[in-house]
Order: structure tokens, then C-alpha cells, then sequence
């Protein structure tokens, strides 16, 4: 038997990941990324973000094309409801980076996935944005993750598997952990 | 300028043991120390700390472990006694009270320049030690000025310290020791536990390194494993030098009384914040653990050992509080103390020679400097193998290290 007698494809280039951790260790101002979205305020809390461009391996670079969000509040809050809430936005980054390290972990590891979905909840209480109860932060109080996968591999396997992909999660580090924020006027 | 062969610098167990390996080969050298012998376990250790290795695997080249406790864990005291005892043994040519303010590469070698005398060698063996100066964040400059901050390195024991509550940070073996030592002080201890290693003491009657040796984990080489970078900066194991608890982990402190909360982030307006990824890092490190101990029990399957040894077993998973809190204001009063268990780095400052990666590492292959042929690096963790951590591993380290310098003085270069 080889190894490409059974392969193992998440349709993850495990390889080319690799060459890039070699590759980009060489020369580390290359590994210096700058991610980047436009907003602009539509009507009332409606904004349309915009994400096309971003710095990295040392040169300005496109994504295949525009991706448009529209960012609103629903109509509990006496909003039209245009689109997703920000923290909606927030939980949409973690799953979608937990998602695909998920998948990149099994490559590595030779693990076929044949499915993957996450049930993600933040639990709020809006007290705390309303400014009616200084005890009670605006953010998330918790995050709850919940992923259902059907793959060849032990529970303990898939339990590594999550661990690992919070473990190597940008949007992961961001949310558990403090990151400086600077908001000024142009 | 006084001339010799090679130049060691730093009498510790390392140091020594490449010394005893030189004379072995006849290469005439010297071993130069800043202190006396075994310094820094003289001046830079807490007096209630035990090696995590069992007496019976701190030996020495030539030298091994002759008293009546072979399972027990020698104290800082001991370890004095035994390195001064093995510098004796070997006749090491020690230089004491000798500090090296610069060592330069010139055209016939190396010019060390050491209290006010110059001195020439073709080889310099670096063995000054892993842990000269303690890696403190930068959160620390945040601080409350009211706060008494203290490292492994000056601290002596609970008494020192002001009354109130203690925030250790850094959950090696370090972290995890004095956060227990501390705690038993009476004083209330906050222990903030980023990755960490978890090991049992003992494992089906036997200590850990008796393991980690039996299943070949302590010989693995350094060109054998995926992430080097990685495995060299792993914090120690949650070990202590002791037989009376198989365990000594998170789950024991919390029992105890310690608040456990996640790795230290920031600290803004003196509030220190931590972070939400502590069941993680809790997870990986028992997954972890849980890996090793499968493999010890296929070794032990393998080798027909099965019956000899009682059952496999697991160790409970750590448990996470849910209501670990996320932030901890340090100006309430709360807290009087934060001691940083968050490790070590060798200094290396006074080497004055361009072979330092971007991080200000010297680079290196298992020992052997790149890019300055006759310079070598002795006692750090993973330098050849998993061992190089350990007391033993310089046995090891020092016989392939003085081969390669050998072969390098006959080779005639320069």
C-alpha cells in the first residue's frame, strides 16, 4: 500500500501551508499581513462593509472579487433589519476560522471529514449596551461552540482536532484574548 | 594575551562535564566562572526546590548517583554538594570569581576578555546556563506601583513576601511549586495558567522519567522532532520533586484553595485581564498528556511488561471553573504581590560575535554555533535531545560536542 492508495482530501493544500511556514520563517516581513474592510453608514443602523484588498507576502493583493456585507439591527430594536447584527458578524469570523482550521488540522493529520457544521451561540445580556446596568459588560458574557463531525476518527482524535484549531485560530486569539483598538477621526 | 586551547565558560554541571570530556581527549582549557562552582543553584534558587529528575538519573559523566535514596529528589543544597563534589572528581581547571565581559572571533580564533585579562583560545564552549534572566511580559510594566513584583530567580520563600494575595503567573513547574508554597503560606494565591505541560509524577507505580526514558521520548534527537522551535520553549512539566502526591496539577490547587484563571493578557488601568481560552489550553494539555501516557502503556504492552506493572489508568480531566473570572482589578488591595513564573532565557550579551537569529537566538545546530567555527552551546533545553534539558542529557551532549571539537582542532582549521 501507498499513501495515494487512500487518499486523504478536505480540500486543503496541506502542502503548499507548509511551504509557506518555511517559506515566510526566511523572510518574516513577508509574513506581515494587513486585513482590511471599508464601512459606510446606509440609513438609520444600516452600513454596507466592503472587503476587497489586503497587505501581505509584501505586496498589495486582491481578493477574486468585491464581497459586500450589510450590517443592520432587527426590528426588536426598532431597526429594518438589513442584515446580520455586528456580534452576529463576530460569531459568522469565529466558526468560519474554527471551520477552517478544522478542516486544515485533519489534512495535516490525515483524517477524511465527511461533514463538519458548528452551532455557535454568544450569550448578551443588553443591559450592558443600554447603559442600565454598569455591573454587566457590553460584550459577550460566553461563547459557545458546538461542532457535530462525521469523520473517520476516534472521539479523542476530533477532540485534538478542535483543541488544535482553537489553538492556531486568529479569530479565536482576538476574542479570548485583549488586542489594542484605536478608533480616531480621519 | 595567555593562550589555551579552549575556553569553557560557566562551572555548572555543563560546563563541567565538557571539561571532564576535554581532558578526556587531552585538549588543555580552562573553565571560566563568573561565581563559584554550581552559581546559580548557589545564589538563584529557592531553597525548598527539588530536581524533577529522580536521584537516580542525575549523573554525571563518570559519575553517577551513589546514595541511599536512588528514587528520591535531591534539594538546591544537594545539588550544590554534587556539583562541586564532580568538579573535584574531574580536576576541573576552574577559573572562580571570574566574570567574561566580552568573548570575540578573530583570526586565529577567540579572544576572551575576562576581569582585566585577555585571553586566546581556537575553541569556546558556551555552558553559562538556560535560566541567567527571568522572561518577563510586557503586561509587567503595567503594574500598580503599590504591587511588589518578585521573579523565581530573587524569590527565597512565602516569608518575604507582603501579606495579601499573590498573583503568580505562569503555570510551569515553577508556576504550579510556588503557587502550592505560597498558598500553604496562607496567603491567597491567583495562579494565571496559560499552555501548559501536565505529566503525573508516577505512572502505574513508576516516576514519569523512568518512562520517559524507557519509551525512548528522552533520546528523541533534535533533527527527529517536527517542531524544534516549539519543543525548546515549552514550559516545564507540572512535576514536583516529590513521591507524595502521583499528581501535583491544576485540579490539586484548585482543591486547595487556588483560584486558577486564564494566561495574563494585559493589564489596563490596573485591571488584569485573562484570557477567555483557559478550558483549551486545559484540554490540550490533558490530550496531551493522555498521548504520552497511551504510548508508555503500548511500550509497556510491547515489552511484555503488562503483568509486572499494575493496570493502565487515566488521571481525571482538569476541570475549569465556568465562573473563572476574566479580569482582576490589582489597585483594590486584593492582590499585594505578582511573581513571574513566566521562564527563563540565557544571556549571551557578552558575546560579541554576529550569530544571533532575528529573535536574538544564537543559531544552532544540536549544539554546534552556526557560522563560527570552534563556538559551541552546552546546557540548554532540547539542545541534542529531549535529555539536554536534564542534568544527565550533558553526559550525552558533551562526549558528541567534545568529538566535534576535537575533530575540528585536528582538522587544522585555522
Amino acid at each position: 500500500m501507498t499513501m495515494t492508495d487512500n487518499p486523504v482530501d478536505n480540500g486543503v493544500n496541506v502542502q503548499a501551508l507548509l511551504g509557506a511556514r518555511e517559506a515566510l520563517s526566511a523572510t518574516p516581513e513577508a509574513a506581515d499581513f494587513t486585513w482590511r474592510a471599508s464601512c459606510t453608514w446606509q440609513n438609520g443602523t444600516h452600513s454596507r462593509s466592503t472587503v476587497d484588498s489586503f497587505t501581505g507576502l509584501g505586496a498589495e493583493q486582491q481578493h477574486r472579487v468585491t464581497y459586500e456585507f450589510d450590517v443592520d439591527h432587527p426590528e426588536c430594536f426598532a431597526s429594518e433589519d438589513n442584515g446580520a447584527t455586528p456580534v452576529e458578524y463576530i460569531l459568522v469570523g469565529l466558526a468560519g476560522c474554527l471551520t477552517a482550521g478544522v478542516a486544515s488540522v485533519a489534512q495535516f493529520r490525515g483524517i477524511q471529514l465527511r461533514s463538519v457544521t458548528a452551532a455557535i451561540e454568544g450569550q448578551m445580556n443588553v443591559l450592558g449596551i443600554l447603559g442600565a446596568d454598569p455591573d454587566i459588560r457590553n460584550g459577550f458574557e460566553a461563547i459557545t461552540v458546538r461542532f457535530a463531525i462525521d469523520a473517520d476518527a476516534s472521539r479523542d482524535d476530533l477532540q485534538a482536532l478542535i483543541a488544535q484549531a482553537q489553538k492556531r485560530s486568529a479569530v479565536f486569539d482576538v476574542v479570548a484574548n485583549p488586542t489594542k483598538v484605536l478608533v480616531e477621526l480621519a | 594575551m595567555k593562550q589555551t586551547t579552549a575556553v569553557v565558560i560557566g562551572a555548572g554541571h555543563a560546563g563541567l562535564a565538557m571539561s571532564r570530556r576535554l581532558t578526556e581527549r587531552s585538549i588543555d582549557h580552562v573553565v571560566l566562572e563568573r561565581g563559584e562552582v554550581a552559581n546559580s543553584w548557589r545564589t538563584q534558587r529557592w531553597p525548598s526546590l527539588r530536581l524533577l529528575t529522580p536521584n537516580w538519573q542525575t549523573r554525571l559523566p563518570g559519575h553517577d548517583y551513589a546514595g541511599d535514596h536512588p528514587d528520591g529528589f535531591m534539594p538546591v543544597a544537594d545539588v550544590v554538594a554534587t556539583i562541586s563534589r564532580y568538579a573535584r572528581l574531574v580536576r576541573a581547571p576552574v577559573c572562580t570569581a571570574t566574570t567574561v565581559h566580552t568573548v570575540r572571533a578573530t583570526p586565529q580564533g577567540f579572544r576572551i576578555r575576562a576581569n582585566d585579562d585577555l585571553l586566546g583560545a581556537r575553541a569556546v564552549v558556551l555552558a553559562t546556563g538556560a535560566c541567567n534572566q527571568p522572561a518577563i511580559p510586557a503586561a509587567a510594566s503595567a503594574v500598580p506601583a503599590s504591587i511588589t513584583t518578585i521573579t523565581p530567580l530573587t524569590y527565597r520563600d512565602p516569608g518575604q513576601l507582603p501579606d495579601g494575595g499573590v498573583l503568580v503567573v505562569g503555570a510551569s513547574a515553577t508556576g504550579v511549586q510556588l503557587a502550592g508554597e505560597i498558598h500553604r503560606s496562607g496567603r491567597p494565591v491567583t495562579l494565571a495558567a496559560g499552555e501548559h505541560v501536565r505529566l503525573p509524577r508516577t505512572y502505574r507505580g513508576r516516576d514519569i522519567f523512568w518512562w520517559l526514558q524507557a519509551t525512548g521520548l528522552l533520546t528523541e534527537r533534535h533533527d527527529q522532532i517536527d517542531d524544534l522551535t516549539r519543543a525548546r520553549h515549552l514550559p516545564s512539566p507540572q512535576l514536583t520533586g516529590t513521591s507524595q502526591a502521583a499528581i501535583t496539577d491544576l485540579n490539586m490547587l484548585a482543591a486547595a484553595g487556588v483560584r486558577i484563571v486564564g494566561r495574563l493578557g494585559r493589564i489596563a488601568d490596573g485591571v488584569a485581564q485573562f484570557s477567555g481560552s483557559l478550558p483549551n489550553t486545559c484540554t490540550l494539555a490533558d490530550l496531551k498528556m493522555n498521548r504520552f501516557l497511551t504510548r508508555a502503556d503500548q511500550w509497556a504492552t510491547a515489552s511484555g511488561l503488562d503483568d509486572e506493572l499494575p493496570p493502565p489508568h487515566r488521571f481525571a480531566p482538569t476541570r475549569v471553573d465556568p465562573r473563572t473570572p476574566l479580569e482582576l482589578n490589582l489597585a483594590s488591595g486584593e492582590i499585594t504581590t505578582v511573581l513571574w513564573a513566566t521562564g527563563f532565557r540565557p544571556d549571551h550579551s557578552w558575546l560579541d560575535i554576529p550569530v544571533r537569529d532575528r529573535s536574538g537566538r544564537i543559531r544552532h545546530d544540536g549544539g554546534v554555533v552556526t557560522g563560527a567555527p570552534g563556538l559551541y552551546l552546552l546546557g540548554l533545553p532540547v539542545l541534542r535531545t529531549r535529555a539536554s534539558t536534564y542534568i544527565h542529557g550533558a553526559g550525552a551532549d558533551s562526549a558528541a560536542l567534545a568529538d566535534h571539537l576535537h575533530s575540528f582542532l585536528s582538522s587544522g582549521h585555522r
